[in-house]
């Protein structure tokens, strides 16, 4: 039997409609912004600012910016490494601590998860952190600087745990370790086959966390050939901000001489471009992990 | 070395014989043989062989640095080593304290916090309801796609954005209000358009994840109890009011909690990347976040930026303990601990 709406329904769903679509456009807008900028001649983009369709086509940014490749590449290839490094490193320890703590016999497993989850409660702030690092483990223009910090967070363990705990089912331990599994067999053989939706979660909320990072560069590199693709973006873009503003101030229109608008937004489009390509592919898994781990949570 | 953990692992079983519930078995033999921790590190020792990395891992990275809240009670500067620094008791806080910058600290970073959560829960509510409501399949997938995208950006690519969108000379704003005859506003020069600003990409960048953790909970929700509603003629804001909303209580208050765990920490790189070193603004955008790192990496007050931090630690893990105790006392069941 289908029962009849009531009137206000159609009226609410409407007003429904309405607003996801302009929280839509707002998210979207920022992104066309930048998109047609990266196409804005850049005499135009200073004479008549910001558009959404770009008045004076022109590829110019993109020519600055790879005027001198090897820079940009480089910054690529940092970022590339310790994206695939650190996740790949960070997914196999997690995995690991998230199986050893939901197995109900291991009899400190509350002892252990209180002592990661501790960390989230209290911590020595910043700087005693800078310090270790710079000072004592001698980590400045290292990669181990990049990669080590984000490997594992107190969070995504706790997702990961909760994950493989309804993903596995408890007899499939039993009957495994009847059978002469030992217990890193029945995490390699079992665990990681049952739990792929949970580690492609945990996985894309850490490559997210390497591809976009920009702290790390900022506290830990001098070593310009070592700059993150994030932080290579974030100096350009300063840098060409002061030119614009050393120009405004002198009179000297230095701005005009170089590109500066439309090749920042050249360099944001390039940096972004991997993740907008992905962004479909991998957003499903996002958004089916999430879930699991929220509801189940 | 398999066969070894085989036979231990297959001694529990073994000891529950009979028909007795499980739990209890576990807890009667835990009872009768107490084992020491030495005996548990034999038998399960593949298993802590997985986890020590993760224990080393947490050891250093956040246990060390611990030790060095030291630093926050001495003048301390990169030449000397940890205890080599000049003592000087509570000296750095007392300054932190009489000039004001704590107090203001403080406000901000609870006030824009607060902010997060209150409004960040309610539009993300809101649109998951709204989102569940809406009858297209097409558009509801595209939808939540397109509302997702921001959380992928990085900050330094929000800089871009809010740069493009807000400078005074070719700003997308101020090239619509000239366009319309008006006088073009120079933001990055106004300190209190920030806290809506901040509030408002803060916002943008987070709707879509915690929308999505909300709608997972209103698709869990049986359809039976709206088919029932609407027998009983409840129109759609009954049914909203009174189904919906009800059944998202558990899911906002576990994200309730985890975001007051981090109440005095948090959003550093929105901040930083927003306003940069921009002194202008620094009383309406100062948190305590981007005032430790300023410390460190420009001004090179060690002393202070530890004694900073040190009390956003203290401060923010009293505050955990007495939200979870207030908890603890109206429902047990969603205390932290």
């Amino acid at each position: 039997m289908r029962i009849r709406d009531d009137k206000y329904t159609p009226l609410f769903q409407a007003a429904a409609y309405l607003f996801i679509t302009a929280a839509a456009l707002a998210c979207l807008f920022p992104f066309l912004l930048i998109l047609s900028a990266s196409f804005t001649q850049n005499e135009s983009i200073i004479r008549s600012g910001y558009h959404l369709l770009p008045l004076d086509f022109s590829l110019e940014g993109y020519k600055t910016v790879f005027r001198f490749p090897e820079q940009v590449l480089k910054a690529y290839g940092v970022t590339i490494f310790t994206t695939v490094t650190g996740t790949a490193l960070g997914l196999f320890l997690m995995t690991m601590a998230g199986y050893v703590l939901q197995r109900k016999d291991f009899k400190y497993r509350n002892v252990f998860s209180f002592y990661i989850y501790f960390t989230t409660l209290f911590g020595g702030g910043l700087v005693p952190w800078y310090i270790m690092m710079t000072k004592y483990l001698q980590l400045t223009d290292t990669y181990t600087a990049l990669i080590f910090p984000g490997l594992m967070t107190p969070f995504l363990i706790i997702l990961m745990k909760t994950f493989i705990r309804s993903a596995v089912p408890e007899e499939l331990f039993e009957s495994a370790k009847i059978d002469g599994a030992g217990d890193f067999t029945i995490y390699s053989r079992i665990v990681l086959q049952l739990s792929m939706p949970g580690i492609a979660t945990v996985g894309l909320f850490l490559a997210l966390h390497y591809w976009n990072d920009w702290f790390g560069s900022s506290l830990f590199i001098n070593d310009q050939s070592k700059y993150q693709l994030q932080f290579y973006l974030y100096n350009i873009v300063n840098a060409m901000q002061f030119i614009a503003q050393m120009g405004a101030g002198t009179g000297v229109s230095l701005g005009q001489d170089m590109p500066t608008e439309s090749t920042k937004m050249a360099m944001a489009i390039i940096v972004t471009g991997p993740i907008l390509f992905l962004y479909p592919f991998v957003q499903r898994y996002f958004v089916k992990g999430l879930t699991v781990g929220a509801v189940k949570g | 070395m398999d066969s070894h953990t085989n036979a231990a692992g297959s001694m529990g079983p073994g000891l529950r014989t009979g028909p007795q519930p499980r739990g209890r078995g576990e807890a009667v033999s835990r009872t009768r043989k107490k084992r020491g921790i030495v005996h548990e590190l034999v038998t399960n020792r593949i298993l802590f062989l997985m986890l020590l990395p993760t224990l080393i891992f947490f050891f250093i990275n956040s246990y060390i640095p611990m030790v060095g809240v030291y630093y926050a009670f001495t003048r301390f500067d990169f030449g000397t080593g940890l205890f080599d620094a000049p003592f000087v008791g509570l000296e750095n806080f007392k300054f932190l304290w009489t000039s004001g910058v704590l107090a203001k600290l403080t406000l901000n970073t609870l006030g824009y916090n607060l902010a997060f959560i209150v409004l960040g829960n309610g539009l993300a509510i809101l649109s998951a309801v709204l989102l569940s409501e809406v009858k297209g399949r097409w558009f509801k997938k595209a939808a939540q796609s397109i509302l997702f995208l921001p959380y992928f950006i990085s900050f330094v690519i929000l800089s871009v954005i809010v740069y493009n969108v807000f400078n005074y000379e070719s700003g997308f704003l101020n090239t619509m209000l000239k366009g319309f005859g008006l006088d073009p506003v120079d933001v990055y020069n106004t300190p209190w358009m920030w806290v809506p600003l901040i509030i408002l990409f803060y916002l943008w960048k987070n709707l879509g994840y915690s929308m999505v953790i909300y709608l997972a909970a209103i698709t869990g929700i049986p359809e039976d109890y709206y088919e029932a509603a609407k027998i009983d003629g409840a129109n759609i804001f009954q049914r909203i009011w009174h189904i919906t909303i009800p059944m998202l209580k558990t899911t906002f208050i576990v994200l309730l909690l985890f975001s007051i765990g981090s109440i005095m920490k948090g959003q550093f790189d929105l901040f930083y990347q927003l306003v940069g070193n921009n002194g202008v603004l620094y009383n309406a955008t100062d948190i305590l976040d981007t005032y430790v790192y300023r410390s460190l990496k420009v001004t090179f007050d060690v002393g202070m930026a530890t004694a900073a931090g040190l009390y956003q630690s203290l401060f923010g893990f009293i505050l955990i303990l007495s939200v979870n105790a207030v908890i603890r006392r109206i429902n047990d069941e969603y205390a932290l601990f």
